[in-house]
């Protein structure tokens, strides 16, 4: 990288004001703009709305569940509330979060351009989701309650409103693509001059290892809601065995994306993790290729798995053990970064700010999400534990262990780059400690609670199964009242946080040597890259 | 955008070779094949859409890097099938 290192000083950033790209206000001078920054930042309040909603409707759910019966809601509600639960944190905050809000703000950054290559296609990309979430809105009218996955033939039979959901949902996927080609095309084209591929920073690796599953496997989801819709509006018997259908022909169409995007999901969040564990270890990255080719390689993996999800469906046995020995290569690639990062942190000088805290917290809990996930991919183990909390515990390990904590540590170690405000660590510290502990109080009973039988979805559950319940609402609260401390903290870092120098971590690559915040057109001068961003005690291993 | 040679001959042979595909279509619709109707029918189309690419899309005269991301989704679309086929054809 630039032989420059910023210590202090704010650079010639080029613009004349110290606020940088955020300098122009007004409600017209975001929504018409074609700044990738502003636009990622739109995209990172929206997602962050629906994770804040999305949290609610969990919360509801828990209190519901303290109790074995019927309690506070009808069971229609407790129905719609884990439908919408789970639809929003998936569709509106989890899938784009990482990519659409950090990603966009970062990639243009990280390789030294000035935007992404299609500026207006990132603002359609923007709009078409605000209308994603209108549509999906919408749909609450007459609410869904088939789960987030629309399973057939009861979604095709319900009197909930499927159509537009899913309507809403086909517009997500649009700009999902939309996105994901323009990272495509600017990681092609618009890399400085002497940033190869190998002296790109990881996160830039895992974006277009994500980018590759949002074009490749978003359309086959859009077309599977459309086959959806003509069969609900038209009657035509894609799906529904009384019309000649296959039910779980929509189940294969479905998990062909929704498999691959769980990596969507998770990918960015390993990026990020590459970034900072060794800007805080201060060491170079232990095994750059291997970290970068397994990035690809778990896009390309991602997609041969997807009967996973199907093991109890009634599919063949002989698909059931293709696809259960196919689901065990996805495992290689991750291991390799785990270890990787590990060996990344061995005999380095790590320090404990709130970005390595969530970094550290994402290795250790995304390893039992991870490993738990082999159980589950065995078929004889599955079978026993399949539709049980065992499920629901081993994706809250990957999503919020993995995916939400991965997204927390980059907005830790990015706040000051896109606000140009430190964060508070005296309430950063206390945050991550409650989250990290309400966590796992909600989520390892659910293992228990699963190993034991208690199956997912259902409103009521027998009475033996109540203690641990109990149990995991009371973390449910300790978690939500970490959130609430963190989110406080931002916005108290909004408006009132210490101005933050260019590189406060004094990071290596690109984005901490210009202005914090970043001027209009990222940097004043393209700059001309010499070396990897990892040089941290200044050679490469 | 590369020069490339093709001109409008070349644009209306490859015109007229669709029309001529798509009567083929019709025509074996007519003729009973049982299970190969459906793979000739599937054969024609997959040859109408290559000369859609290769010459109204000018693929033929990309990059091997437009060439690569053109494949690629063929290769995920024989995934998808062969992957739904080994459930299906093995209940």
């Amino acid at each position: 990288m630039k032989e420059t290192t910023l210590n202090g000083e704010q650079p010639p950033n080029g613009d004349a004001s110290p606020r940088g790209y955020l300098e122009a206000k007004g409600f017209w001078s975001w929504a018409y703009t074609l700044d990738h920054k502003r636009i990622g930042v739109m995209y990172l309040y929206t997602t962050l709305f629906f994770f804040l909603l999305g949290g609610v409707f969990a919360l509801l759910i828990r209190i519901k569940l303290m109790f074995p019966g019927q309690y506070i809601f009808t069971n229609q509600t407790y129905n719609v509330l884990f439908t919408m639960h789970g639809a929003l944190m998936i569709f509106l905050f989890i899938i784009p979060a990482i990519p659409s809000g950090l990603g966009n703000f970062f990639i243009p950054m990280h390789i030294g351009a000035r935007d992404v290559a299609f500026p207006r296609l990132n603002l359609l990309s923007y709009w078409v989701f605000v209308a994603g979430i209108v549509v999906i809105l919408f749909s609450l009218i007459r609410p869904m309650d088939t789960g987030w996955t629309f399973y057939t033939p009861y979604s095709a039979r319900t009197a909930a409103d499927v159509t537009t959901l899913s309507f809403g949902v086909f517009l997500i996927g649009m700009s999902s693509i939309l996105t994901g080609l323009n990272f495509l095309v600017t990681i092609h084209k618009l890399r400085a001059p002497g940033m190869t591929w190998h002296r790109m920073p990881l996160f830039i690796w895992s974006m277009y290892a994500t980018s590759i599953i949002q074009v490749l496997a978003t359309p086959v989801v859009g077309i599977t809601f459309l086959l959806l819709a003509m069969e609900r509006v038209l009657g035509v018997g894609f799906f529904d065995p009384a019309k000649g259908g296959d039910p779980i022909l929509f189940q294969h169409f479905f998990w062909f994306y929704s498999h691959p995007v769980v990596y969507v999901m998770i990918l960015p969040a390993m990026g990020i993790i590459s970034e900072i564990v060794p800007a805080f270890s201060r060491k170079p990255i232990f095994g750059y290729n291997a970290i970068a080719y397994s990035s690809v390689a778990i896009a390309v993996f991602g997609f041969f798995v997807w009967g996973h999800h199907m093991f109890v469906t009634g599919m063949s046995s002989t698909a059931a053990i293709i696809f259960s020995l196919l689901t065990y290569s996805v495992a290689i690639p991750t291991a390799i970064k785990v270890f990787n990062w590990i060996a990344t942190m061995y005999k380095g000088s790590i320090t404990f700010e709130s970005p390595m805290l969530y970094a550290l917290t994402f290795i250790f809990l995304f390893v039992v999400g991870g490993l738990t996930g082999m159980f589950l991919g065995a078929l004889g183990a599955d079978i026993h534990v399949h539709d049980t909390y065992f499920i629901v515990a081993h994706f809250h390990y990957t999503m919020v262990g993995g995916t939400v904590m991965g997204l927390l540590a980059g907005l830790h170690y990015w706040f000051p780059k896109m606000t140009g405000r430190m964060l508070s660590e005296k309430m950063a510290r206390p945050a991550w400690l409650l989250m990290f502990i309400g966590f796992n109080v909600t989520f390892f009973t659910q293992f228990i609670l699963g190993f034991e039988g208690m199956p997912r979805r259902y409103a009521e559950y027998p009475a033996q199964y109540q203690a641990l319940n109990i149990v995991s609402t009371v973390g449910s609260w300790i978690l939500a009242a970490g959130i609430l401390i963190m989110f406080a903290n931002f916005v108290h870092g909004l408006f009132r946080g210490p101005p933050a120098p260019p590189n406060p971590w004094k990071a290596l690559s690109l984005e901490w040597q210009t202005g914090s915040p970043p001027p209009t057109e990222n940097y004043p001068e393209i700059p001309t890259v010499t070396d990897w961003p990892y040089g941290y005690a200044g050679k490469q291993t | 955008m590369k020069e490339h040679k093709s001109g409008n001959v070349t644009y209306i042979a490859v015109w007229a070779a669709l029309v001529v595909l798509t009567a083929v279509t019709v025509a074996v619709s007519y003729v009973h094949l049982g299970m190969m109707n459906v793979v000739v029918a599937l054969l024609v189309a997959s040859v109408k859409a290559s000369l859609v690419a290769l010459f109204f899309m000018h693929l033929r005269y990309e990059s091997r890097l437009v060439w690569g991301f053109a494949l690629t989704p063929i290769f995920f679309l024989i995934l998808i099938i062969a992957g739904t086929l080994s459930d299906t054809l093995f209940r």
